[in-house]
C-alpha cells in the first residue's frame, strides 16, 4: 500500500455538458504520464470511465484533455511537470460537445477542416511525372513550417475566438490550409482562399496566440492565419473573391 | 455580410491602424511638448489657427479614426453582446458618421477659431 | 456541479494579457472619443471658453484622468504596431519579446507625459 505522499489526488470530469468532478486517488510513479493516470482510473478504480486514446506516442491526436485548466496531450505530459502539489484536475476538451467524460465530439472540428477545403485538389493524374519542388523554396519551406499537425484539437479548445463566434473555422482548419495554399501541385485555392476568409475564418483571428502557446507539436497556427489574412486581401483586391 | 467585405473590412481596420500609427506618435509628441508649463488658450490658437498643416493633419486622423474604430466596435459587440449582427452593423455605421462628423467640425473649428 | 469549460489556463499567457489590453484600451478610446469632440467643440466658441476648459482641466482628478488615458492611447498604439508585425511580418521568435517592450514603452510614454504636466 502506498503512503499519502506517494499518492495523487485526481478529479476527473464525469458526464456530458452537465457533470461534476469526482475524485481519485491513484498511485504515483516515476515517469508516469497523465495519460497512465486516466487510465489507472478506468481499469482499476472505475471501469465506466470514457476517454480516448491510441498510439500513447504522440503521433495519433486522440488523447488531448484539459488537465489543470490547460489543453494538453495527456500521453507526452509527464504529471511532474503538471502537478507539483500531487493534484490533477482532468477535464474534457473545451469548444466541443461532451459525449461522456473525458470524450468529446470532434465531427464539427474535422468538419470545419473539410470547409476550410482542407483536402488536397490535385492539378496531375496519375500519368504525370513527380512535381519536382525545390526543398529550400518559399513556398515549401512555409507549408513545412505547417504541416507537422496531428489534428488534436488542443488549439481548438484553447481559442476563446472559437468560444465567442462558433462558426469560426479555428486554427487547425485554417493552419491545414495554409499548408495546401503554399502547395504548388494544389489547384484548389481559389475555393480556398473563399472558403476562409471573412468573419468565420482567419479574419476573426485577434492573435491570442493560444493555438501556438499550447499546440502540442510546436505549430504556429497564428503566423498560418496570418499569411491566410494577407492571402485573401491580395485575392480580394484582385477580384478573385 | 459577405467574406469579401468582412475581408475589405479588416484591411480598412489595418490601413487606418497604419495611418493612426504615426498620426498618434505625433498627437502624443504634441501633447507632451504643449503641456511643458501648463496649457493656454493663446498658445493653442498660435499653434493652429490659420495653419493648413495641422488642419489637414487633423483631418486625417479623424478619418483613420472614424473609419478605425467603429470597425472595433463592431467586433467587440459581435463577439461579447448578444445584439443581432444586422443591428451591429448598422450602429458600427452611425457611430463612423458621427465620429467623422464631430471631429472634422473641431478640426475645422480649431483651424477658424474665433470667426473665419 | 461546476462548469469545467472556465477557459483559465488557456488564457494564462502574455499574448493574451496584451490582447485584453489591446481590447479594453480600444474600447475605452473609443468611447471617449466622442466626449473628446464634444468638449473641444465648446472650447473653440473663442478663447474665454476654451480657458474655462483648460482651467477645468487643471483639476487633480482630471489630470490623473489624463494620465490614463495617455496610458490607454499608448498602450493601444504600441499594441497595435506589435499586432501589425504579427499579422504582416514572417513569425520570428523576438515578435514574443515585442510585448514586454510595448508595455514599457507604454509606461515611458505615461511618464513623459506625467513629467511634463506636473
Amino acid at each position: 500500500m502506498a503512503d499519502m505522499a506517494s499518492m495523487l489526488d485526481v478529479s476527473v470530469w464525469r458526464g456530458a455538458d452537465e457533470g461534476r468532478f469526482v475524485s481519485y486517488p491513484v498511485p504515483r510513479r516515476e515517469n508516469q504520464t497523465v495519460l497512465d493516470v486516466v487510465t489507472y482510473v478506468q481499469r482499476r478504480l472505475d471501469a465506466t470511465l470514457a476517454y480516448r486514446f491510441s498510439c500513447r506516442v504522440g503521433m495519433c491526436g486522440s488523447c488531448a484533455m484539459t488537465v489543470n485548466g490547460v489543453a494538453r496531450w495527456t500521453c507526452r505530459t509527464h504529471v511532474g511537470r503538471v502537478a507539483k502539489d500531487g493534484r490533477l484536475r482532468i477535464a474534457p476538451l473545451r469548444n466541443m460537445p461532451v459525449i461522456k467524460d473525458l470524450s468529446v465530439d470532434m465531427a464539427g472540428f474535422f468538419a470545419k477542416a473539410a470547409r476550410a477545403k482542407g483536402a488536397f485538389r490535385p492539378t496531375a493524374d496519375r500519368t504525370a511525372d513527380f512535381a519536382v519542388i525545390a526543398p529550400d523554396s518559399p513556398r515549401r519551406r512555409r507549408a513545412d513550417a505547417a504541416i507537422e499537425c496531428i489534428g488534436c484539437g488542443v488549439c481548438y479548445a484553447s481559442c476563446d475566438v472559437v468560444t465567442w463566434n462558433p462558426d469560426y473555422l479555428g486554427p487547425a482548419a485554417l493552419n491545414r490550409a495554409w499548408t495546401l495554399v503554399n502547395d504548388e501541385r494544389d489547384g484548389g485555392n481559389r475555393e480556398r482562399l473563399a472558403a476562409v476568409a471573412g468573419d468565420a475564418g482567419c479574419h476573426a483571428c485577434h492573435s491570442h496566440q493560444s493555438c501556438m502557446e499550447r499546440c502540442p507539436k510546436h505549430l504556429n497556427p497564428t503566423e498560418s492565419i496570418a499569411g491566410l489574412k494577407r492571402a485573401t486581401v491580395l485575392a480580394a483586391l484582385t477580384g478573385k473573391l | 455580410m459577405s467574406a469579401r467585405a468582412e475581408t475589405l473590412l479588416w484591411l480598412a481596420q489595418r490601413i487606418s491602424a497604419m495611418v493612426l500609427a504615426v498620426v498618434v506618435a505625433v498627437h502624443i509628441g504634441t501633447i507632451i511638448y504643449a503641456v511643458q508649463g501648463g496649457l493656454s488658450a493663446q498658445e493653442i490658437i498660435g499653434r493652429v489657427q490659420g495653419n493648413t498643416g495641422w488642419l489637414a493633419f487633423y483631418g486625417v486622423f479623424v478619418a483613420a479614426v472614424a473609419v478605425h474604430g467603429p470597425i472595433g466596435l463592431r467586433t467587440i459587440l459581435r463577439e461579447m453582446t448578444p445584439v443581432p449582427a444586422r443591428l451591429i452593423d448598422v450602429a458600427a455605421a452611425a457611430f463612423a458618421v458621427l465620429l467623422a462628423w464631430t471631429g472634422w467640425q473641431a478640426a475645422y473649428g480649431l483651424y477658424g477659431f474665433g470667426g473665419a | 456541479m461546476r462548469p469545467f469549460r472556465l477557459a483559465g489556463g488557456s488564457r494564462d499567457h502574455p499574448a493574451y494579457w496584451a490582447f485584453a489590453v489591446h481590447r479594453l484600451s480600444g474600447l475605452l478610446l473609443v468611447l471617449f472619443l466622442p466626449a473628446h469632440f464634444y468638449v473641444l467643440s465648446r472650447a473653440i466658441q473663442g478663447a474665454a471658453a476654451l480657458d474655462a476648459v483648460l482651467a477645468w482641466t487643471e483639476g487633480p482628478l482630471v489630470k490623473a484622468a489624463e494620465v490614463g488615458l495617455i496610458l490607454l492611447l499608448a498602450a493601444h498604439l504600441t499594441g497595435g504596431l506589435r499586432l501589425l508585425a504579427v499579422e504582416f511580418l514572417p513569425w520570428r521568435d523576438w515578435q514574443k519579446t515585442l510585448i514586454a517592450v510595448t508595455a514599457g514603452v507604454s509606461l515611458l510614454i505615461g511618464l513623459g507625459f506625467l513629467i511634463n504636466v506636473a
